[in-house]
């Protein structure tokens, strides 16, 4: 179980219908690639958030397979164009199974 | 030619002036809060025209990600002293928030720190431990450690944007000679003062890092290179290494002296706590 593990979401609180708005994410999470011996020789399993999910109101808006040459802490910065008002929905998918969720709200105008 | 003439141009420009090369801006915003990246130097830095962040002699990209607080890193780790703010630790039950309402109380606390209380200088690492031993009955965290750099940055932060003043006069002064010895001192296998670097070459390459003035206003800092807040302490101890000589312990009378000496230097700039560098 990775510890420490704390999603951050940046979107913009309102937009304009039919808007292009960035949104920011970010999870903290030493993305442990597998790779790596420690102070012994032996290897340090890998720990790595391997999906990152982005919905708006139920359609999928990105979807990304992350691989273990991922660094610490992934970072991702994308467009997405809001129709109407709703609800982002973002979603990690841990190797060790678990599954970080967090939501933002925007209003569209 | 062209390139070779182009090529003898900015060597000539290197000569003319190594600070108007520096790559990047020298306005600092951080989502609409103005930053004082230039000062006056003091008085008591002859040497110095003016003193200057370490923010503006980073590169574009990495001046960049101190812009918005959402793309500075320091911030998981702000995440993460908010929790640690309101986690109970120790003997007595108690968290930070049990005493203190809102982190926001020390407002202006990191602009005047390093400080002399009761004949001693006093840090910012020295006041989280001694409340935590004291008040929470807690164990005291490493110096350098990892909460601790992230419970400084996060007090540090309320004070983002107010200008570094921190006392030398009065009972202050021994400890500021003492500093100012330490960084007039050469040492190591190089023989280098932290003088030599940052108050003779400052604007010029390491290698391939640029020199800054070695400003702390920006302390506890994220670090491109190893990914975590950095103290001074652990900066000024990386820093000794780096010219070979034995470092002084985090936490050291030493460390102390020369912080307040080196915060001193950066008087009139502000705080940037939790800053970005490479």
């Amino acid at each position: 179980m990775a510890k420490g593990v704390k999603p951050r979401v940046k979107v913009p609180k309102s937009a304009a219908a039919g808007d292009v708005i960035t949104i920011k994410t970010l999870i903290s999470h030493k993305m442990e690639s597998g790779q790596r011996k420690d102070k012994d020789g032996n290897k340090i399993p890998r720990s790595i958030i391997n999906r990152f999910t982005c919905d708006f109101n139920g359609q999928n808006v990105v979807d990304i397979k992350m691989e273990p040459a991922i660094s610490t802490n992934p970072f991702f910065e994308f467009k997405a164009k809001v129709p109407e008002s709703g609800e982002f929905k973002f979603t990690w998918y841990d190797d060790d199974g678990s599954v970080y969720e967090t939501a933002k709200k925007i209003a569209v105008s | 030619m062209r390139i070779g003439n182009m090529f003898l141009a900015a060597t000539a420009a290197v000569a003319l002036s190594a600070t108007s090369l520096l790559a990047g801006s020298d306005r600092l915003s951080i989502d609409g809060q103005e930053m004082t990246t230039r000062a006056k130097a003091p008085d008591y830095t002859p040497n110095l025209d003016q003193v200057i962040s370490g923010w503006v002699f980073r590169s574009e990209e990495t001046q960049a990600l101190e812009l918005d607080d959402f793309d500075n890193p320091s911030f998981v780790f702000i995440d993460q002293a908010n929790d640690l703010w309101n986690k109970v630790d120790g003997s007595e039950g108690k968290s930070c928030a049990s005493c203190h309402d809102d982190v926001a109380e020390f407002k202006g606390l990191r602009t005047v720190l390093p400080r002399v209380v009761d004949g001693k200088l006093q840090t910012l690492e020295d006041i989280i431990n001694s409340e935590r031993v004291n008040r929470m009955g807690a164990e005291p965290w490493g110096y350098t450690s990892a909460p601790m750099a992230a419970m400084a940055a996060l007090i540090s932060l309320q004070s983002r944007g107010m200008p570094v003043q921190v006392k030398i006069d009065g009972d202050a002064a021994p400890f500021w000679e003492r500093g100012k010895e330490i960084y007039y001192t050469r040492v190591g296998q190089l023989d280098l003062a932290c003088a030599n670097c940052h108050e003779d070459n400052y604007g010029k390459m390491i290698r391939a890092d640029r020199l800054s003035q070695g400003q702390i206003n920006g302390f506890p800092t994220y670090r491109l290179k190893n990914a975590k807040l950095n103290t001074v302490h652990a900066r000024f101890k990386g820093c000794m290494k780096n010219v070979r000589a034995k470092p002084y312990k985090p936490g050291s009378d030493e460390f102390k002296a020369l912080e307040l000496y080196v915060a001193s230097r950066g008087a009139g700039l502000s705080v940037e706590s939790p800053s970005v560098r490479n």
